[in-house]
This record gives C-alpha cells, structure tokens and sequence, in this order.
C-alpha cells in the first residue's frame, strides 16, 4: 500500500515531522518499506510555458525556446527533449537552481546558443521515473508560479508492508484511525455529502447469491463529458500511490478506493442491457475481462450479470465489453460488499491480483459501499459533469457479518503480556481505534467497527492495546516456568557425532535439495516408488529423492570440473518414499570419495583410494554405536554398484545399506572418468548404540600364535574367521589378518592369508600345549569347512 | 705390589683412550671379569698370610674402585658422545606438513543449527522433529490459516497429487509437540522447509528453527527475553533490537525481530532476523491444550540468514552448490 503522505495528513495531521510519523507506524505493525521523498530541490524551479520553439542552428535534435516565465522577458533556453514544442507548458529550472538530482542550473552555451536555464522531465525533478520528455503541465497551470506550490509539494510517497489481517489500512481514512490513536491527534470529518438525485435513471439490482454477496450499490450518472481528464491534484495522488492515471472515471474510482478503501467498478451504462445480477458463474460459462484476458468460469466464481451475461468477475476485474471507453457518457456505478469466502482464492486461480480481490478477500467494511459511492458520484459530477441517479440498494441484512462484542479481562491482558497497561491506557487506545468500550469489573466489552475483521477474540484485543502502547514497553525477561529436562538417551549417537568424525577423516558435509530430477533417480535405478511434485519449479526439482548419492555425484562433479582432484563429500538428510498411508522417509547418511585415497605428500603414498579405505571410514562411523556389534558385509548385486567390489551391510541381521564402487556402466553415463566409490545408510543403524558395561579383565596373559593357511580364492575372510571363531571359542579374544598374497608359488585359485591368533583364558594361564591345542583345531575346521591347509 | 699399581695406571690410561663402549667393555671384562686382573688378584689374596692379606687386600680393593670409577665417567662420555652423535645426524625438516592430516568440515547450515540448537538446549528445549512431507492440516490447518486465506498466499507452497505438500514452515512441529502433551513444553523443531521460489534471494529448500514453551506462567516479555537473550550468545554481541508488531495466524500478538546491523558501507540498518509471538488460543485448542490454564510462545528464524550474518556469506546460493572451494573455509 503506497500513499501521498499530504494526502494522509489531510485525513489526520499529527504533530511528528516525516521520520518520526513513519517510526510510529512501523512500530504499530503497519512497516514502512519505502519512503520516497518528492519535491525536494525544486527551489527556483517554475512553471514555464514555450511561447517559441525553433531549430538549433547548429544541432539537428536541439531546439531553441523563447519561455515564458510570467514576469519580464522570455527566457532563451536550448532544449532536447522531443516534446518541446510551441504552447507546451513544462517546469523550468531558472538559473541558480539545484535539482534534487544533484545538477545546478548555470547560464551556458550550447552549440554556441546560449541558454538561461533549463526546461525539465519528471526524472530530473526526482518526481517520477519517466524521462522521455519534458513533464508536460495541464495548460491551465499557472505560469510563472513556483511548481512545488503548484504541485502541493513537498511530499512524500510510502509504501506499507501490509500484513493480511489489516485490510482496514488498505484505505486511507482507515490508516488515519490509526495514525490518530498512535499521535492522539484528532480526525478530519470525512466528505460525506449526500448527492441530490438529479436524473431518473435507474437500473435494479438483484442478489441472487447473498452469503457472497449480502450488499449491492448502484447509480446511473447520465451525460458525463467523456473528453474531461482527471485534474491535476487528483492525477498526482494517485501517481504518488503507485498509479497510473487513465480516464476520470477510472481514476475517480481508484481515488475513492485509495481514499476509503473500498474498491468500486464504473460500467458503461449504454452497454448493460436489463437489471443487474449477482449470481454465481454457470459452468462453462466466459468472460472477457479488462485485462483482455479470457476468464473460464464455474460456479465456484461469483459475477455480476445483467439480463443476458456476466458483465464482470465479482471483486476481481470488470469486463471488456462493458468497461468505460472515451466515448462513454453514461456510467453505472457499483460499490457493494462481497464476502471474503466468496473472492479468496479466485483471482489466484486465474493467475490474476488486482486491487480489488487484494481488498475484498482481505475484507472490506460492509458498511462503507454507500459512503463510497456518494464520495464517487460528488467527485464524478464536480469534474465530469453529468446528472447522478438514484442510488439503489440490495442488501441481505442477516447475511451482513455481524461484530460481537469481545470480552478483555484486565488479569488475562496483564499475564499475556507479561505487564500491567493501566484503564485509562487501554480505554484509549481502543477508542481511538474506532471501538466501542464499556467497562465492567473484570475488564472491558468492546465491541470493534465494521472494518476490523481481525478483531474477535481477547488475544486480538491485547494485540491492538500494546501494539498502541508499544512492544517497546513491554519488559524484557527471563522466563520463570517450570522446568523439565528432556534429553536424548545416552545411547543414541547423535547426528553431530557422526559429522565430527567423517570430518576428522577429511570429509566434507554436503546440502543437497530434497528434489531431483527423475532421469537421475532412473540413472541410479532408484525411481521405483518415488513421490513426484504436482507443482515442480522444474522438471530438475520435480521428484522427492530416494538416495542422497545422485545429488552428491552430481556435487562431486561439480567439484572435479572445478580442478578438485581429491573429492570427499557426504550427507545427511531424509529420503522419500511411497509409503502405506503417508510417504515414508528415512534419515539417511552418504558419502561418495574419489581421487587419492591420501592427500598429496611429500613421503608419498599416491595410490587412488579404494574400497577397503572407504570401509574403514564407515567402520569408524559404525564403531560409534559400540563396537561389538554384529556387522556383516555380503556381495551386493546392485546395478549402480560394481559387482565384484561392493557391499551390503547389515547389523543384527538387517540390511542398512551398501558400500562399494560406483558401477563403470554408470560412471559412463554420468560422465565420470574415474573410479568412484561410494556408501548409504539408514541413520537408525548408526544412531542406536548401547551403553558401556565394563567386565572382569582377565588376571592370565595373553598368548598370540601366527598361522599362515591357503584357502581356495572364494572363501570369503568373513566365513574363514567365523569357522577359526568357532573352532576356537571363548579362549580366541583377536583375532587379525595381517598379511594376504596370491600369485607365484600358491597356484591358480588360491590365495595364503596370515591369521594372528590371540588366546587367552579368564581362569588359568594357557600352556603351551593349550596353545598347540587351539590352532590344531582351527586348522582342522579351516580345512574341513573351507578347503584349506597350512601353508608349508 | 708396584706391579699393580703400574698395571693399574696402564689399565687407566687404557680405559680414558677407549674409543668406544665395545672398547670399554672389553677393557672392563679383562679387569674385573671373572679372570680379569683385578679378580685374580682378589682370589690371590687368600694365598697371602694373614697381617699381609690385610694390607694387599686394602690396595687391590682400592685399585678396583679407581678402575670402576673410571670406567663408568668414561662410559658415560662415550655415551654423552654417541648421543651427540646420533643427533647430530638425526636431523629433519620440521617445517615439512605432517602426513595425512587433513580435516574437512560441516556444512555452515549444520554448523549454525548446532550453536542454535545448543543455546536453546542449555535453556531446557528438548529437540523436536516432524515430516518434511506434511499434511494441510499440520501446515495450516491447525495452525489457524482456513482454506484459501491470504496469509497462506504468502507461502508458495509445493504440492503433491494426493493433496500433501511440503511443509512451508517448521511450525507443524509445534502441533505434533504439542497434541497429546501437557506442558510444561519446552522445544526447538531444526529442518528443512520447502517454497516454490527460487531467485537471488530465494532457494526452493531451506533451513529453519521453530521454537515453542507453553506452560502456566509465559508472558510476552519472557519472549523478548528469551529472545533477546539468544540473539546476544548467537552473534557473541549486544544489538539494538526491536520487537515490532506483526501478523502470523498462529501467533497472537506476533512480532518480528529486528537486529541493527552495520552495513559494509558504514551505516546501519533495522535487519529482521525472526518471527514470533503468543500461542494463538486456536492452536493450543487444535491441540488439546486449555488456553485458560496455559500460556504459550513460538518463534520461527531462518538458518542460513544467521549463517550469512554471522560468516559474511553473501550469496545464498552458495549454500547448496556445495563447491570444496566454499566449504573449505568453514573447516
């Protein structure tokens, strides 16, 4: 909302300068986004009328001009601009002038003519944005006379952030409620001038839909001067908030919404045929609207028929063929009430907002149409002329909304707030807010005017009281409730634990978007199941991701076409699927390594990392959870993954996730020219841990034996070390793998692993033949359950 | 007996000449070894008649001491040398990197969520958590906007076929926390939010914190200081800050935040950093909670807007390119 700032203080002119006045509004809720000073530098600047133009006698676009400055000589002035033209009234910048843009006026020559000042655009005068030409004048304008007294400056335009509960504001007069109760500075009666009946043309009104429209206006005004445009006063209030001038009639129409707030619609009487109609839309029924959009409605829409089709979309937008032209002499005016429920909504289906579904579906006072309207016809015939008809009125009084009044308990204002506002403060506050107050003993019944919709309970009442008062006022301070410690079980890993330790092993977290495009997921054969957007942005952000790894390869290479080398990027965060009831998500942690498995150095370990580096990082982060656990990784036969290198990873029992090198097949499609490898896993498997519990340490030592054993190549250190575990039992505490070799010497098929044995018991120290014992029969169960023999 | 006192002063000589500790050994096994010199002369000794024993007994002992005592000085030079040595040759570049010793870093989102969420942890909220894919009813619904409301126009929402949609906001969580519960509630719900935006300024995804107490005694000011309070032990500085009167469905009165923040040019301006206000009655009705008997207040902020305060990012963008070169500077 964008007002002149005069224009308000003819409503209300409180005793605060510019600063302060938008301070206060700001600090009651009502925020001043804008404030754009008009009218400033314009001493010296007057209204100036050409009463010669000639050519330049050395330059094609320039102009010599003889202007009239009302006192003495003409003054010569070298001109630019393509308006310049003979009879043109313009601002003039007399030598010794300081334009708010900075320039000063001197005497110069141009082209060897000289010019004693200079005719101005609205730009350089800092009044508008339009630099074309010269600011064209009215040609009743006063020559000679300064332009800021002419054009009732200085002046200001504001804009207001204005929030949706407060469509009162969207109207001048009901921002002067406000403004009055934050300075207690009095209102100006408002022009409420009843227009005499002059003709006897009317046209009859029926609601045919009184819940969305419970009021209806209407006045024909008969042998308007379609040639008259707006006057200068009028044209410049609207351009101060943000509008267009366009022809009287619209203009008068949008002063009366700017002024009072409720938006209003002039038809072209000639072209409405019959009585009016306020119905719902038929289905299938059209429209062609103003904008010279086509409108395909239903009966969801409401609109304003006569007796043969709609002529407008109901607190939207009036229609095409009925709209007001410059040859219209005849207008009917509306100005009615349409019920919030009944607009919401529906300009947005249209992908249209207008200022009037702005109000209307905001709310708009039931009670104002006839004030509007009588404001409307006054200003119609004062500067278009014409005879004004009988005002006729439908109305559905018990569809009208009613205000009730709300109950403000003393005790609840102060506990909400935290302080105590005294009576007289608040009997204030909501007086001048328009509200009728009666004491009781308790606190107050106030019952709000017609404009707020936004008053109907105790809260709203505390809201207007120290939003008047001030937040500022309300003390600042520690809350005193009660206090009862819910914290995270002690079991849980948290999520920031794991981050810590994925970056003490170099990694860097990742954030990417929740959506993906679908030919990604495809890609990775993860789109089985997926949720897409009914409204995507775009067909890249349309479907809810399924697995973090396609947007952290996509980061990946995002980052390897930035000359990274060395890329370590994980995540975590939720991925969507199709669920029962309700799509399922699950925390989810990924990381996705490639490049060296070290950073470069000078001592040198230059190998590209692999798999058994990227498993020790995921080891570490299981190992969080408690180390004990259960952790099995089995061949993964997934089409992202390589066969032969990668992993499903279960704890307990249960699948959580994979690890593994990403598969050649779809590093090509992706681009990649480089081995990836890559893990995902639900976070529950590495949040849930346990609690320590410490046991007995064993007083006997320990005893280590190293075997070397041949296994076939197939099996699997996961199954030789269950068949050792086994063989052994208890006495087995470690057991390590520290060397492995295939090749020369074994034979094809086979590979030697070296296996160190740690033995020890908890009630005697093992001797040496116990020792001799338990590797004896690990060897037999690794050559009867494997195929193994010790290495000779 | 100045046989021993001249093999004595031999063996003297010998021992400071020794050039090693080999060297020293070997001179000490043959003096006083099991039939070293000085051994020997010891077993000699009981050979001696009685008065002469005592005599030549005092002298071969007083010979071993003064072998003994410079076998261990010299030792003890050899071996003051050898380290000398050694560490003379021991020598290493210590300005060299260290090996393998890179760390890498948390996203600033993350980061900024943790101090957030660690403040108001240590000011007894409990971390709460709701579905990023919600229903109308957690979203709006019951949070007080109706169908259609203009205020639910200022949420551009992402929709799915079945009518869900992505939550808008993290306050949904403040129903979840709240329906079932009887205060005293103490949360912050962290996460993701979602709108269907995207320019300069706007992301389609992005972070924020939702805050909720309600029990018997909150009062707007304990929100002012609540806040005011986490503003100061955020930024680790005082501001100027204004509470200034604004409009949520869910909040009666509502209030936006303002920080006075210095611009880069040297002014400063009103910068509005969070949203809040008193529990609307509705909603601790839609929850189960009498609004008679408790009191309530809810905050709302945007995580990367902190981070960008408070690590001069700024391009919000750069938040979710993930580019090393970004990322890097937050390790």
């Amino acid at each position: 909302m964008k007002f002149s700032e005069n224009w308000l203080r003819d409503l209300v002119n409180p005793d605060a300068d510019r600063a302060e006045l938008c301070h206060r509004l700001t600090m009651a809720g009502l925020e001043v986004e804008g404030v754009q000073n008009l009218g400033e530098g314009l001493a010296g600047v007057l209204v100036g009328e050409i009463v010669a133009c000639e050519k330049h006698p050395n330059a094609d676009k320039l102009r010599v001009c003889s202007v009239s400055i009302g006192t003495g000589e003409p003054l010569q002035i070298v001109c630019g601009a393509p308006n310049a033209a003979l009879g043109l009234k313009a601002p003039v910048a007399t030598i010794g002038a300081n334009l708010p843009n900075g320039m000063a006026i001197k005497q110069a020559a141009l082209r060897g003519v000289d010019s004693f000042g200079m005719l101005c655009s609205a730009k350089e005068l800092g009044l508008d944005a339009d630099a074309s030409g010269l600011m064209e004048l009215p040609t009743d304008a006063p020559v000679g006379a300064a332009l800021a007294d002419y054009l009732a400056l200085p002046d200001a335009s504001i804009e207001l952030k204005m929030t949706p509960n407060r469509p009162d504001c969207l109207g001048l007069r009901g921002l002067a409620y406000d403004v009055a109760a934050l300075f207690g500075a009095p209102m100006r009666e408002a022009d409420a001038a009843i227009v005499p009946m002059t003709s006897a043309a009317v046209r009859p009104v029926t609601l045919a839909a009184t819940a969305d429209c419970p009021r209806y206006l209407g006045r024909v005004v008969e042998g308007i001067d379609p040639t008259v445009v707006s006057p200068l006063w009028l044209k410049e209030r609207l351009r101060r908030a943000g509008l267009r001038p366009i022809s009287a009639v619209v203009d008068i129409t949008a002063y009366v919404m700017l002024e009072l707030g409720q938006p209003m619609h002039a038809f072209d009487n000639d072209r409405l045929d019959g009585g009016i109609v306020v119905r719902r839309a038929s289905a299938g029924e059209t429209l062609a609207l103003l904008d010279g959009s086509d409108a395909k409605l239903d009966p969801q829409f409401l609109v304003i028929a006569d007796a043969t089709r709609a002529v407008a979309l109901a607190g939207i937008m009036g229609g095409l063929d009925s709209r007001c032209t410059d040859a219209t002499t005849n207008v009917f005016l509306e100005s009615a009430y349409f019920s919030p429920p009944a607009i919401m909504g529906r300009a947005r289906k249209l992908g249209m907002h207008t200022d009037a579904s702005h109000r209307f579906e905001r709310g708009v006072d039931p009670e104002l149409p006839r004030a509007a309207l009588e404001r409307a016809t006054a200003l119609l015939l004062q500067i278009a002329g014409g005879k004004a008809g009988a005002v006729v009125e439908a109305v559905a009084p018990e569809q009208l909304p009613q205000r009730t009044a709300v109950t403000l308990r003393r005790a609840r204002l102060g506990r909400v707030l935290g302080m105590s506002v005294a009576d007289a403060e608040v009997e204030r506050i909501l007086r001048a807010l328009g509200m009728q107050v009666a004491a009781n003993d308790a606190g107050w019944s106030v019952t709000p005017p017609s404009r707020r919709f936004d008053i109907e309970i105790e809260e709203d009442l505390i809201e207007e009281v120290v939003r008047v008062h001030g937040y500022e006022r309300v003390p600042t301070r520690a809350p005193s409730g009660q206090l009862r410690l819910g914290l995270a079980p002690e079991v849980q890993v948290p999520a920031e634990r794991l981050r810590a330790q994925l970056v003490a092993r170099g990694y860097f977290e990742a954030v990417c978007y929740s959506f993906v495009a679908k030919e990604w997921l495809q890609r990775w054969s993860r789109s089985e199941g997926s949720v897409a957007l009914a409204n995507p942005l775009s067909a890249d952000l349309a479907v809810m991701r399924t697995s973090l790894l396609p947007g952290l390869v996509e980061a990946l290479k995002h980052n390897l076409n930035r000359q990274q080398e060395r890329v370590r990027l994980f995540e975590l965060a939720r991925v969507f699927e199709r669920g029962v009831d309700a799509p399922r998500e699950t925390g989810r942690i990924a990381a996705v390594v490639c490049g060296r498995a070290l950073p470069e150095h000078w001592g040198g370990d230059k190998r590209a990392v692999d798999y058994f580096d990227l498993k020790a990082d995921l080891e570490n982060l299981l190992d969080l959870a408690g180390s004990d656990r259960s952790v099995e990784y089995r061949p993964l036969d997934r089409k992202e993954f390589h066969p032969g290198r990668s992993a499903e990873v279960f704890i307990g029992g249960e699948s959580v996730g994979f690890v593994g090198a990403l598969n050649p097949r779809l590093l090509k499609v992706l681009d990649l020219d480089q081995d990836v490898y890559a893990f995902e896993l639900d976070l529950d498997g590495l949040t849930a841990g346990r609690l320590p519990a410490a046991a007995e340490l064993s007083r006997f030592p320990q005893v280590r034996r190293d075997i070397a054993v041949v296994l076939p190549e197939e099996v699997s250190w996961s199954r030789a070390e269950s068949v050792v575990r086994a063989a052994i039992g208890d006495a087995l505490r470690e057991l390590v793998v520290f060397d492995r070799y295939a090749g020369t010497g074994l034979g094809s098929g086979l590979k030697s692993l070296a296996i160190g044995l740690i033995l020890q018991d908890s009630y005697r120290t093992l001797t040496d033949q116990d020792a001799d014992h338990f590797v004896a029969s690990a060897l037999a169960a690794l050559e009867r359950e494997c195929g193994g023999r010790l290495r000779g | 007996m100045d046989v021993l006192q001249t093999q004595v002063d031999e063996s003297l000589a010998r021992i400071n000449d020794a050039a090693s500790i080999d060297q020293l050994e070997s001179l000490r096994v043959g003096l006083l070894g099991k039939s070293g010199l000085v051994t020997e002369q010891l077993k000699a000794l009981g050979k001696l008649a009685p008065d002469e024993r005592k005599l030549a007994g005092e002298r071969v002992n007083r010979a071993k001491d003064s072998l003994q005592e410079a076998i261990a000085m010299r030792r003890s030079v050899l071996e003051e040398a050898a380290f000398a040595a050694r560490l003379a040759n021991e020598r290493i570049d210590v300005t060299l990197p260290g090996r393998v010793a890179d760390l890498g870093a948390v996203h600033p989102v993350s980061r900024t969520l943790a101090r957030i969420t660690d403040i108001f942890q240590r000011l007894g909220y409990q971390v709460a958590e709701g579905p990023e894919i919600e229903d109308d009813h957690h979203n709006f619904e019951a949070l007080n906007f109706p169908p259609h409301h203009p205020a639910r126009a200022m949420h551009d929402t992402f929709y799915f076929p079945d009518g869900r949609l992505l939550r808008t906001h993290t306050s949904p969580v403040q129903i979840r926390a709240m329906s079932g519960k009887t205060p005293p509630i103490r949360i912050i719900a962290p996460g993701k939010v979602y709108r269907s935006d995207s320019d300069q300024t706007h992301t389609p995804m992005f972070h924020q914190v939702e805050g909720l107490l309600v029990d018997e005694t909150s009062s707007f000011a304990d929100l002012k200081g609540t806040l005011a309070e986490f503003v100061r032990a955020f930024f680790e500085r005082d501001f100027d800050m204004r509470f200034r009167p604004s409009y949520f469905p869910f909040t009666e009165p509502s209030a936006e935040v303002d920080i006075r923040w210095d611009q880069e040019d040297g002014s400063e301006r009103w910068l509005e950093v969070l949203g809040c206000g008193m529990v609307h009655p509705n909603v601790l009705r839609n929850c189960g909670i009498d609004p008679e008997r408790y009191t309530g207040f809810a905050f709302g902020l945007g995580v990367e807007r902190f981070a960008m305060l408070r690590y001069g990012v700024k391009d919000l963008r750069q938040f979710f390119e993930n580019d090393l070169r970004f990322l890097r500077q937050f390790g």
